[in-house]
């Protein structure tokens, strides 16, 4: 039966609840800008979640009304948010001590590639005349404990982004634990990428067909 | 949902194991988390590497835990200070190692350890006998000595105020080694004056996030060490 290409898979919003499941209660997180932002929407009931935005606060609350934004309260998206309960304000430095420390413990970014040893890049596609802009990338997938990556599965043009090896520059080597796509759930291991869970309307021979790498099973 | 706080002393250092690496907050008595060093030597854990500014006084706190063998190895700046008599005896006899470190050393040392930087540099100590052996750089024609950053186990530190999401705040001076001890271990264990509710700490108020903060334990009264030295008392209590 030919699939419409339409209805396969999760959206970003689906996406972002797969990444939530694995958030365990009591977790402190930092989501990366974009898409990793939309998983702050869909903490499973009963779990308590910390965020950390690397511009200086533990306990980022929801997205404020139009009246309450505050200029000066802002995540590392440079976007409106609040502050819960509970929260507490700090440093640059004292931020990156909690990311290269190992402090945080779970880290949401998105990707231009992830390779088969879970290698990430996703901060600069190499581009001659290209304007590199790293940020906290590099510092938060060298210090947090579990880096997870939520991307689409394949880029604009159709191309796989899980990959054999990255072609742009890389961010950092060997640090990827899951991959969440539109397609799939894919946990990286020693031995290779594993299919943990498929989109709905996925099988694994059009998974395959849609990734550069073999992928098990 | 996130609750760090725990019944008792007891509980909180339950977990603590011989050959441990262990901080402890305090400047002389200013700081000094007594009752959970107390419930340290109910425990019973030994063998312990103790990374402290002093080494106590008189029979109480630290000083107690050091007199009932459970330290093998002091790393501090200042191991004497007024009514400190049990480590001072112990090491003339070869009982106790000491690893001795400037005091700006150890609180960098212990600050790069929670902040993932392993080693770094500094002016402190070079053309000294605490720096023999060191590797040393020349940055801008000034000679350096490479320091490495400290990890412990466990950390245990007093504090003023928390909540259960573990945010501290501290009182004055005996604020010092606290914060970066917090930063620093594997398991933060804090002795609290008061335990509050979410929000009662003013967010741009808190000292320690509660992201370097496991356990907390409500100390309301805790002892006052030099009263404790005038009256003679020794821990286990005599």
């Amino acid at each position: 039966m030919e699939l419409n290409e339409n209805n396969i898979g999760w959206s970003r919003e689906e996406m972002a609840q797969k990444v939530a499941l694995d958030i365990p209660d009591g977790a402190y997180v930092n989501l990366g800008i974009g898409m990793p932002e939309l998983v702050a929407d869909y903490v499973p009931e009963g779990r308590e979640v910390i965020y950390h935005t690397e511009n200086g606060l533990l306990g980022m609350g929801p997205v404020p009304e139009e009246s309450e934004k505050d200029p000066e309260l802002i995540n590392a998206g440079k976007k409106h948010i609040t502050a819960i309960k509970g929260a507490c304000f700090f440093h640059h430095a004292d931020s990156f001590t909690m990311i290269r420390g190992k402090h945080i413990d779970i880290c949401v970014l998105g990707a231009f590639q992830v390779s088969v040893d879970g290698d990430i890049a996703n901060w600069s596609t190499g581009k001659p005349g290209a304007i590199p802009a790293v940020g906290g990338a590099m510092d938060l997938v060298a210090g947090v404990k579990r880096i997870f990556v939520i991307t689409q599965h394949n880029t604009k043009d159709g191309k796989s982004k899980i990959v054999n090896n990255c072609t742009y520059p890389l961010t950092g080597k060997g640090v990827v634990e899951t991959i969440y796509t539109d397609l799939a759930i894919i946990d990286v291991k020693k031995d290779g990428l594993f299919v943990r869970e498929m989109g709905p309307n996925v099988n694994f021979e059009y998974l395959q067909k849609h990734t550069e790498v073999p992928l098990i099973q | 949902m996130i609750n760090k706080i725990v019944s008792s002393p007891a509980e909180a250092v339950a977990d603590i194991f011989d050959g441990a690496l262990i901080m402890i907050s305090g400047f002389g008595e200013a700081g000094s988390p007594i009752e959970l060093i107390h419930a340290l030597i109910d425990q019973g854990a030994k063998n312990l590497t103790i990374v402290s500014n002093n080494t106590g006084s008189g029979h109480v706190g630290l000083a107690a835990l050091i007199e009932h063998k459970r330290v093998k190895k002091m790393i501090c700046s200042f191991p004497r200070t007024a009514n400190s008599t049990v480590f001072p005896d112990l090491y003339s006899k070869g009982e106790i190692e000491l690893e001795l470190v400037p005091q700006g050393t150890l609180a960098e040392r212990i600050r790069a350890g929670g902040a993932g930087i392993p080693a770094f540099f500094t002016p402190s100590s070079v053309n000294t006998p605490l720096a023999d052996g060191k590797e040393l750089r020349e940055f801008e024609g000034v000679p350096y000595v490479m320091e490495f950053g400290i990890k412990a186990d466990f950390s245990l530190v007093k504090c003023e105020a928390a909540d259960r999401y573990g945010n501290l705040i501290y009182n004055k001076t005996a604020r010092n080694f606290g914060p970066i001890m917090c930063t620093a271990a594997e398991t933060t264990i804090v002795q609290a004056k008061r335990l509050v509710e979410l929000g009662d700490i003013d967010p741009e108020c808190v000292v320690t996030p509660g992201i370097f903060v496991k356990k907390v334990v409500g100390v309301n009264n805790p002892a006052d060490e030099s009263q404790l030295i005038a009256d003679e008392r020794n821990y286990p209590w005599n």
